[in-house]
């Protein structure tokens, strides 16, 4: 099996030049002035003291905020759902769960889309309350409108995981719990819950990452002025052109997220290890 | 008691599978409208499907969308089923270095991604258009695929390729007619996903196209600033498409399995 070796080498070439050369560049970009003209480069940290200004701090607020709650919403949605999923035969599992991943597979423009012509001021919701009396209730271009597209978009990446680990738990441990005397709360709380935690981790890892990087959901449900991280950055980048500005941006998103999967990593594997 | 939970259980989950698929089949539903209207349905009629047809730049971004998707999952699964095969060889230290990289595009927000590949194409003065946003795509797909086939290769015994080359096999024919085979399951998965991503993608291709190529994804994009039931049309299209092809993806292994065992049944019978 020696010959095989080789393989892998094409694909250090290309991980180098298309993964790692990126990454330096956003780099470079972030601590220099005045693009990658070799001549003129300027070495500065002007770039990371910019996003300081309450302009810019404010869009980090504001996207940690959605953020939180969109994961909140998932964890408490998608943990019921998940837990009930795992209480059917096995066979209606498997049809429950490629129901709820099917979503998944369509593209996230396409269904943001969708929600557009339920939202919108004369949409479907609207047009549904006018008839049954009550004033329409704008939606559309509102913190509520890009929360919705946030959780449809990304409740089935909390529900998976919680449904993986909900379905590894071993039935005769509930059981004991039971036959130990604790009530159906003592039992979940301190068996299935705990138990399932791996499954939480993932999926908060996965919904909060997705949702503070996004900016086609708050840019289509929040309008065109709605800034969240990504609409920043697609902002330097595509309008404004401070290519700069928007690498620095990117790297501290790149730095957060990827410190917090491995610290998330670290603690999940801590707690298998202890069991 | 017991009763009443179920009735609950029956109830979220219809509640949770509307919100899913309500603004699905709306969208479906109004692609058949006769007007322009996204909320009164006026009349059934086909010329929405027949404005999408006639549209060449919506025809030119199915075409972008799914070529794009052919190529790079062909390449992508090539890539990453050999570096996964040969990575099982290599020394830990090599292995861990590369497995970590190939975490960076799966674990990195999307946008990160997506304006390094940006600068890394205008630094070296590639034209954008549709190379690079093949390029792009290929390297988002392959760490799937890698990560999907590497467990599958770290389960081999590892002797299989050696007897099959004692017993005189070239380290080709091993590789195709005892590896390959053994990985089936790792590599149609990573297919599936490469396909699926790259035909999903917008924010890579947004940031990495030019010269006005667009995928489907960006087309959308650009019309969703007013209403149009085209894209209604298109998506119902697409929505069909990735149906069908997940129902035969969960089906026909299945389907295949059952009948191999059934045609197994009477060879031993006969």
């Amino acid at each position: 099996m020696r010959h095989f070796t080789k393989l892998a080498r094409p694909y250090i070439i290309w991980a180098v030049a298309i993964i790692i050369i990126p990454l330096l560049l956003i780099v470079l970009y972030s601590v220099t002035t005045g693009g990658n003209d070799l001549v003129n480069i300027q070495f500065t940290l002007d770039n990371f003291k910019k996003i300081a200004e309450p302009i810019y701090l404010s869009v980090f607020t504001k996207s940690f905020r959605l953020g939180v709650i969109t994961v909140v919403i998932c964890l408490l949605l998608g943990y019921t759902l998940a837990y009930i999923i795992s209480k059917f035969s096995e066979k209606a599992q498997n049809i429950l769960i490629l129901l709820v991943t099917i979503p998944m597979w369509i593209n996230t423009l396409l269904r943001t889309y969708a929600w557009i012509s339920l939202l919108s001021d004369n949409g479907i919701i609207n047009t549904m309350l006018n008839k049954l009396g009550f004033d329409s209730v704008p939606m559309m271009y509102t913190d509520f409108a890009v929360i919705i597209g946030l959780v449809s978009d990304l409740l089935p990446f909390m529900v998976i995981p919680i449904h993986t680990s909900l379905c590894k738990i071993d039935n005769s441990l509930i059981e004991a719990a039971m036959d130990l005397g604790a009530d159906r709360f003592h039992t979940f709380w301190k068996v299935t819950f705990k138990l399932s935690i791996p499954g939480v981790l993932n999926g908060i890892i996965m919904t909060f990452l997705l949702s503070i990087s996004t900016f086609v959901i708050p840019k289509l449900l929040g309008g065109g002025q709605y800034m969240l991280i990504g609409n920043l950055i697609e902002n330097q980048f595509i309008s404004v052109g401070d290519w700069n500005f928007g690498s620095a941006i990117s790297l501290l998103l790149a730095a957060v997220i990827l410190i917090a999967i491995s610290l998330m990593k670290r603690a999940d594997r801590e707690d298998t290890e202890e069991e | 008691m017991k009763k009443k939970g179920k009735a609950f259980s029956i109830v979220y989950i219809t509640i949770c599978f509307l919100f899913f698929y309500i603004p699905i089949v709306v969208t479906m539903f109004f692609s058949f409208n006769s007007s322009k209207s996204l909320t009164k349905f006026s009349g059934f009629s086909l010329k929405w499907y027949e404005e999408l047809i006639s549209s060449n730049s919506i025809m030119e971004a199915v075409y972008v969308s799914v070529t794009v998707a052919i190529f790079a999952t062909i390449a992508a699964t090539i890539l990453g089923t050999l570096t996964a095969i040969g990575l099982s060889k290599n020394r830990k230290i090599i292995k861990d270095l590369v497995l970590n990289i190939n975490n960076i595009p799966i674990m990195n927000p999307d946008i990160v991604t997506a304006i390094g590949l940006m600068i890394l194409f205008s630094s070296i003065k590639m034209e954008k258009g549709y190379l690079t946003m093949l390029l792009a795509h290929i390297a988002f797909c392959t760490p799937y695929v890698i990560t999907s086939v590497y467990p599958k290769v770290r389960n081999l015994d590892p002797n299989l390729a050696n007897a099959a080359m004692d017993l005189g096999a070239t380290p080709f024919q091993a590789l195709t007619k005892v590896i390959l085979p053994m990985l089936k399951e790792g590599i149609y998965a990573g297919i599936l996903l490469s396909f699926t991503m790259s035909f999903d993608d917008f924010v890579i291709s947004y940031f990495v196209t030019g010269n006005g190529v667009q995928n489907i994804s960006i087309i959308v994009y650009n019309m969703t600033k007013r209403t149009n039931p085209t894209i209604n049309a298109l998506s119902t299209l697409v929505i069909l498409v990735i149906i069908i092809t997940l129902i035969l993806v969960n089906t026909v292994p299945a389907l295949v399995k059952r009948r191999s065992k059934r045609k197994m049944d009477k060879s031993l019978n006969n």
